[in-house]
């Protein structure tokens, strides 16, 4: 690798860090982007529809509209990221000439390739990615993402499988560290991650890249939730839009995050939000349509 | 007495851990994280990070800590900010109201463009150092103009990016994010004359 790409993939991984503690929102419209910035959002995820959308209409879910994407550019001066399907190589040339801050290789959008993920390092933009466990998490930063997220099961309001992945990668994480040099290479072997990637966990008993939660987070307390766990910041998806009170969700999952440490504040803050979005118990989506199987 | 100076470092958001990580490797130096009023206080000197501006502001209002601030501040307590804590610090921003307003500097917010205009350079700031230190820019502000109090430390492409007016230093790029630790040092440094001024003021008081 020149030393031109890896600079740029160190300041793409800077760049995940200036967000850590924060909360990266899902926004449909210029004005909900603004909705977002003034609640405090660190960020926002330009869409067309969120995914509990998407769950409910079904068919194939594309990139946005990049007339969507820069109205939505227009309206912050936060940073602004947008998804594309996995392995859509034109959809990501395409956000990156929009000068988009992030892109997602998103689960949530319908896979344009079955068999391989984007190599990330063929951009200047930077990457952030779905992972359930380590060796996935590992493939995708091998592949060149900056930033690494739980899949959770998106659009459901159910916080259950962020829990799983994040306990999942946390757990990984503290048993490489404990492991004998010699026993790292079958890890990686097992786990179909790359072996320096593995060496890096095992010394440094974190991922090299930031990690953060994603898929089902509706509730401050679940945003407190995933910060308690080990993750570095919060997506939330469709749990601020489809929640009664979108300003006073957004503002309450802000402070959650920050001060996920504190139950005083965490109840403070939990108090009259009105409803959360209706939620999906896992049970009732088929296997074939949970999203976070897709991608390899 | 060998009491360790207390260095607050902004807690509610961005570059926190990089920061601590950075004021642990010096002995004489206990960093803590400030999210409260209790936590304020006990900082001899405090750091507001990299981050997003908006987010870290809203924060201080919410929780209020923003006035507590703005006055150890204005009563000499030294700050340093970096590229979201410069702007924090800022009396004028294009295009937005100011936050703490404490720094006679006037800012451009995103100056450089978008995530792929953001750049690290190798420079020279004498004021810090000898050599050459790296310098990350992320999604960074400049500095547009300031006033006659303050002093320029470095100018890139006829912009100023580092500056410093008596107890206040800002920088738009991020030290915290390099393993060079100078400006570190240098921050200390403010911390301890500040500390010193302070007991050579005690001491004046006492002896009168």
């Amino acid at each position: 690798m020149t030393k031109e790409i890896i600079e740029r993939y160190n300041i793409n991984k800077n760049l995940a860090q200036m967000l850590k503690r924060g909360v990266i929102m899902d926004v449909t419209t210029a004005q909900e982007a603004k909705i977002a910035e003034e609640a405090g959002a660190v960020a926002v995820m330009a869409l067309e529809r969120v995914p509990s959308d998407i769950r409910r209409e079904g068919g194939v879910a594309r990139m946005s509209d990049p007339k969507i994407i820069k109205e939505i550019q227009k309206a912050v001066s936060i940073p602004v990221m947008a998804k594309v399907r996995i392995g859509h190589i034109t959809e990501a040339l395409v956000l990156e000439a929009l000068g988009i801050d992030y892109i997602d290789e998103s689960e949530v959008l319908t896979p344009a390739d079955d068999m391989y993920h984007l190599n990330k390092f063929d951009y200047k933009v930077p990457f952030v990615c779905g992972a359930r466990n380590i060796g996935e998490a590992l493939r995708r930063i091998g592949e060149g993402a900056s930033m690494i997220r739980t899949k959770g099961e998106a659009g459901t309001g159910n916080i259950v499988e962020a829990v799983r992945h994040m306990r999942t990668m946390m757990s990984e994480i503290r048993k490489l560290t404990n492991m004998p040099k010699e026993e790292l290479m079958t890890f990686a072997k097992e786990n179909g991650a790359p072996y320096d990637l593995v060496l890096y966990v095992a010394e440094n008993g974190r991922l090299p890249v930031v990690n953060f939660a994603a898929g089902g987070i509706a509730t401050p307390a679940d945003a407190a939730l995933m910060m308690r766990l080990g993750s570095e910041g919060i997506f939330v998806g469709s749990g601020i839009f489809k929640s009664s009170n979108p300003e006073l969700m957004a503002k309450a999952i802000v402070k959650a995050t920050a001060f996920y440490n504190d139950p005083k504040v965490l109840a403070e803050v939990s108090e009259g939000l009105g409803n959360a979005m209706k939620g999906i118990e896992l049970k009732d989506i088929p296997i074939e349509e949970r999203l976070a199987s897709r991608g390899w | 007495m060998n009491k360790k100076l207390k260095i607050g470092v902004l807690s509610f958001q961005g570059s926190v851990e990089e920061h601590i990580k950075i004021l642990n490797s010096f002995d004489d130096i206990e960093p803590i994280e400030v999210k409260t009023l209790k936590s304020l206080n006990e900082s001899d000197g405090i750091i507001l990070p990299g981050g997003e501006s908006t987010t870290i502001s809203k924060l201080l209002k919410i929780f209020n800590l923003e006035e507590p601030l703005k006055k150890r501040i204005e009563n000499g307590m030294p700050v340093w900010g970096t590229c979201a804590g410069l702007i924090l610090l800022a009396k004028n921003i294009e295009k937005e109201s100011p936050h703490l307003g404490v720094m006679d500097i006037f800012v451009k917010r995103n100056a450089y463009g978008t995530q792929i205009n953001s750049f690290v350079i190798n420079s020279n700031i004498d004021e810090i150092s000898k050599e050459k230190i790296p310098l990350v820019f992320i999604r960074a502000p400049w500095i547009e103009r300031i006033e006659k109090d303050v002093k320029k430390l470095l100018k890139i492409d006829n912009h100023i990016v580092a500056a410093r007016q008596k107890n206040m230093l800002a920088t738009s790029f991020h030290p915290e994010l390099t393993k060079n630790n100078e400006f570190h040092k240098y921050f200390i440094n403010m911390v301890k004359e500040s500390k010193g001024n302070i007991n050579a003021n005690i001491l004046e008081v006492l002896e009168i």
